[in-house]
């Protein structure tokens, strides 16, 4: 991997390996922040520069922290990032941390950053790393503003707050999905986004268990 | 007593960590292909659950709460900012001391849980209780009885998933939803049953 290529690093996971649609990895804020734009973009925005930073940091010591130890190196790195996010977010933008209540704290426990640090950083040099936090990162909010767009607009007729469907209960005409905004409608639409994304790129598709045989017993008449 | 017993259906069904808060979604997605991997995992997340909410009860409410230094001398200082960190390190430290006792005295339980239990740190279920736990401002035996309560509801959520999964595997899904697609889409579902928890009040 050492050869290969920046922008191949920084582009590859936002829809060849997406971290959420393919490696399973980072799912459990992909579902609890993504009831509104705005919400997702601050998250977004906090996931891509832990990723990005930790990268780069772990890349950094990668060749003085000792192999049995590592994983703590990893976590108090990216504990230590998080804090500094988390103090920042409470500090210009109080609404929206209170809205996200824990999960800024469970950027630490998001396997994007730990999977990231460990695959990745751990054997590639500062810069390539660094990108491919980035990658990883946008890949991430990818799929989170895809799913925040429609949870938005049919749940409540809005995006970014502003309404643009304006919903019965304003004296307008759209009557709100009440479903889009409660947690299961997430899973429906990251199910339907991966089927989107698996037809459009047939190689992703996972082997079945079990093949159907063919129907081969005659009907007995 | 019966206040205990609220906290605990709550923990387990109304607010079930897996499907109404979504934590620990990545293990739970990835290991439930099989009841037996899903049940180890259950119980070593009840287990380590209802040892860290507690011991990170403690540690909040004498050291890093805002005045909890006054016993030392410091009246003023609030280190609640590093409640991230600590929380982290004690899990991971309980994750591994577990591992070395189980392996010493209930080798049998060791050699069930496996792997499992090292991968627990990173399962955001459990950081997720501390940090609930905090937000919620639990007493000590709340946290007990909350970290139990989590554990077992998140236990009950991926068993009853990697039921669900063992019979769709016969079942002829769509090429593109096979695998990761169709299980999104069921946990959906159940969680959509869980929901009708949320209209209990206790």
């Amino acid at each position: 991997m050492a050869d290969a290529s920046a922008k191949q690093v920084l582009f590859e996971p936002i829809f060849s390996n997406n971290p959420i649609a393919l490696q399973i990895l980072g799912i459990c804020s992909a579902l609890a922040v993504t009831t509104s734009m705005n919400v997702t973009i601050v998250m977004c925005l906090a996931v891509i520069s832990v990723t990005a930073f930790s990268n780069l940091a772990v890349s950094l010591v990668r060749s003085q922290i000792p192999g049995s130890i590592r994983i703590i190196v990893q976590m108090t790195i990216i504990a230590s990032l998080v804090i500094v996010v988390d103090q920042i977010l409470k500090a210009y933008a109080y609404e929206i941390s209170k809205q996200l209540s824990v999960f800024v704290g469970l950027i630490i426990t998001n396997c994007i950053v730990m999977g990231r640090a460990e695959g990745f950083a751990m054997k590639n040099g500062p810069w390539l790393s660094f990108l491919d936090g980035i990658g990883n990162g946008l890949g991430y909010s990818v799929l989170l503003l895809f799913v925040a767009f429609f949870r938005e607009l049919l749940g409540a007729g809005s995006l970014f707050g502003v309404s643009l469907m304006p919903t019965v209960n304003e004296g307008g005409w759209y009557i709100p999905n009440g479903l889009l905004l409660l947690p299961p409608s997430a899973f429906f639409i990251i199910g339907l986004a991966i089927w989107g994304l698996r037809t459009w790129k047939p190689e992703q598709v996972e082997d079945a268990d079990y093949k159907m045989s063919r129907h081969t017993a005659k009907e007995a008449f | 007593m019966e206040h205990y017993i609220s906290l605990i259906v709550k923990a387990v069904f109304v607010e079930n960590m897996a499907l109404a808060f979504f934590l620990g979604m990545c293990t739970f997605l990835a290991i439930s292909k099989k009841i037996e991997a899903a049940t180890g995992l259950g119980i070593a997340v009840v287990v380590v659950l209802t040892v860290t909410v507690p011991v990170n009860n403690l540690l909040y409410n004498s050291i890093l709460r805002e005045g909890a230094l006054d016993w030392a001398g410091l009246p003023n200082v609030d280190l609640s900012f590093l409640g991230l960190l600590t929380y982290i390190g004690v899990i991971a430290a309980i994750v591994q001391i577990m591992e070395m006792v189980l392996d010493k005295y209930i080798p049998a339980l060791y050699a069930a849980l496996g792997v499992f239990l090292p991968l627990i740190t990173v399962n955001c279920a459990i950081l997720g209780a501390s940090l609930f736990m905090v937000e919620r401002d639990y007493t000590f035996g709340e946290s007990l009885v909350y970290g139990f309560g989590a554990g077992l509801g998140w236990a009950l959520a991926i068993i009853a998933l990697a039921g669900i999964r063992e019979k769709l595997k016969y079942s002829d899904v769509p090429e593109g939803l096979r695998g990761l697609g169709i299980t999104f889409i069921t946990v959906g579902l159940m969680s959509l049953g869980f929901m009708s928890f949320s209209g209990i009040s206790l």
